[in-house]
């Protein structure tokens, strides 16, 4: 960004400049009074919200007794003790990375459909946005239905088919089962906005290089390899890095999918924060466990900055 | 992906133009076949959805039933029930006037900011668009807390207000990111004829800046709009009481009675909300993504 915005010369008008020095011509006052609204938004509702949270984390706020007291390290000593926690700390972590992963191959696929020309291209990708644009409290709703214990079609056609001995799987009620099925949710509504950002990449190639290439003969895999990847890896980059903080971060599908279930087995820290901090009514606790969220997330906006600056330079 | 014709010189062997016609071939197959996997996985839950919120109780609950198809006769029962005799026309209602809002808000702090940052150049406007974009990543989840209890003590809790005056910290942010691409891809020429014809700064951004910016400001507008309608914990941490909640948390708590799941008309919901948003957003996805590469390719 920043290399794009250095100060224009100041211009001059030579006719009128001296007879309309205004409010509304000085470039000075107008940059201030433009920006300055949002900057106390953001400042009053985001700015305080977060120093808000870290104070949470070292007070005895509750639902019930919002009065601040200073706790010191108490709720960080509960937090650490229940196995709840260090199993969300690790859960999130796991989520997380197995989702990147599926998130960054299948978008490359699926951006390659999204930019070719076909019969029915706009059916294809209207289908294909569904998982992205919809609330996704409710899209997890129509999996929680698709996996249900008895009624799942999954099941059904497994069973039918005599791949699975048992009528049903229980897919959200057993333990490695429902891990796979809060990824899935999470790469299957996440991939096409990933594929949304590559896309954006790929469009961006020039396409004399493309063309220059093939007229040497390189075959679509070459090209791909050796010129497609390498020239829009920052927009990939990108692309992993914001589904990896979108998965981090999300309480919805964990919350709507599985509960936590079973037996606090699934939580995400963002989860079970929410269950501490809102359905517990132990503030401080919530406070602790979201707060584990923040390096995390630095991290990843400080790589997300460094693709976009490459990207610029390109 | 496909490749071009007319490519090849004329003196390629014939053994050599039928290569390249098959591989042509294969090419067009395997980027249907891919293409209708593709679009299957992403739809499959939602196919379900459509099957499930059109069927009888009787073809739905009995197992021996074969899921995949309609045992008996479709219904809409299921769907007029959910306008009739839930509080669905409610969350929909609510969704909608608070994303209409977020919305106006958001263009009205977002389109000055933008055009503050990308054409006012101060020192300090790199370091604050850099600034803006951290704060777009911070996510609900490390924030409901202290948001919930800044909530309580505006007397908003409880009110869908709260979701007016808490959603644009995740709308503004990223509208204003957005902006920004698009005002840098706007030739900066045109007002600064703007303002030797005699318009003043201000002038010129409102009569030439904001015009040309037109649509990337609905592209925006559709973007903050499915933001707000997908956003999950805030509305969850916020609201309690029934009428006053948004689709997310209304479809997901109240179609659902203790441990009594109505299927059939909380898949109706989330088709009914889906589809739209969806196909709203289709019509603005070139846009978008013209709007990005521009900002890429000009920035």
């Amino acid at each position: 960004m920043t290399d794009t915005v250095t100060a224009p010369p100041e211009t001059r008008r030579p006719d009128i400049a001296e007879a309309r020095v205004r409010l509304s011509d000085r470039e000075g006052f107008l940059a201030w009074i433009f920006l300055v609204p949002t900057v106390v938004y953001i400042v009053a509702l985001v700015g305080v919200p977060f120093v808000l949270a870290i104070a949470y984390a070292f007070s005895d706020v509750t639902t019930g007794d919002p009065s601040y007291d200073w706790a010191g390290l108490t709720n960080f000593n509960r937090v650490f003790e229940d196995d709840v926690f260090w199993q969300s700390l690790q859960n999130t972590f796991v989520f997380t990375l197995v989702s990147m992963i599926f998130i960054v191959i299948l978008g490359k696929v699926l951006a390659n459909i999204l930019v070719a020309d076909f019969r029915g291209k706009w059916i294809v990708r209207f289908l294909v946005l569904l998982p992205w644009t919809t609330p996704v409290a409710l899209s997890t709703l129509s999996w929680k239905w698709l996996l249900h214990s008895i009624y799942s079609p999954i099941d059904w056609t497994l069973h039918t088919a005599g791949l699975i001995g048992s009528d049903h799987v229980y897919w959200l009620g057993r333990e490695p089962h429902a891990l796979i099925a809060v990824i899935a949710v999470h790469v299957w509504r996440l991939v096409p906005l990933a594929a949304v950002i590559m896309m954006v990449g790929l469009l961006s190639i020039p396409k004399d290089m493309d063309e220059a290439a093939r007229v040497d003969g390189a075959g679509y895999w070459r090209r791909m390899f050796e010129i497609t990847i390498p020239l829009t890896f920052p927009l990939i980059a990108v692309a992993a890095l914001f589904g990896a903080i979108f998965t981090f971060t999300d309480a919805a599908v964990v919350s709507v999918l599985t509960e936590g279930k079973p037996t606090n087995s699934t939580h995400v820290l963002a989860s079970w924060s929410f269950q501490r901090g809102i359905d517990g009514g132990d503030v401080g606790q919530g406070a602790v466990i979201a707060l584990f969220l923040f390096p995390m997330l630095l991290a990843a906006a400080v790589l997300i900055l460094r693709a976009v600056r490459r990207m610029e330079t390109l | 992906m496909s490749a071009a014709p007319g490519i090849a010189a004329p003196e390629v062997s014939d053994q050599l133009r039928r290569h390249y016609a098959r591989r042509h071939l294969i090419g067009r197959v395997s980027l249907y076949v891919v293409a209708i996997i593709a679009a299957f996985c992403c739809a499959a839950p939602f196919l379900w959805s459509a099957m499930t919120a059109t069927k009888l109780n009787q073809d739905l609950y009995p197992t021996d039933n074969n899921p995949l198809i309609y045992n008996k006769a479709p219904t809409i029962d299921h769907i007029a029930y959910l306008f009739t005799d839930t509080d669905f026309p409610t969350f929909v209602w609510n969704t909608l006037w608070v994303g209409l809002a977020v919305v106006a808000i958001t263009l009205v702090l977002g389109v000055p900011a933008a055009y503050s940052i990308a054409r006012l150049g101060r020192r300090w406007s790199g370091p604050m668009g850099i600034a803006i974009f951290f704060v777009y990543l911070i996510p609900p989840s490390l924030l409901f807390l202290s948001l919930t209890r800044l909530v309580v003590w505006l007397g908003l809790q409880d009110s869908t207000w709260s979701l007016v005056v808490i959603y644009p910290t995740i709308t503004v942010p990223v509208s204003t990111w957005l902006l920004i691409g698009f005002l840098k891809a706007l030739p900066k020429d045109i007002e600064e004829q703007a303002m030797v014809d005699g318009y003043s700064r201000l002038g010129a951004f409102l009569r030439t800046v904001v015009p040309l910016l037109f649509p990337g400001m609905v592209a925006v507008v559709v973007f903050a709009f499915t933001l707000t309608a997908s956003e999950y914990l805030y509305a969850l941490s916020f609201i309690s009481p029934t009428e006053e909640k948004v689709v997310s948390t209304g479809v997901s708590m109240e179609l659902i009675l203790g441990d009594v799941y109505k299927w059939q008309e909380l898949q109706a919901a989330s088709l009914l909300v889906a589809v739209p948003i969806a196909f709203v957003f289709n019509l603005f996805l070139a846009r978008f993504i013209s709007g990005f590469t521009m900002g890429a390719v000009k920035g």
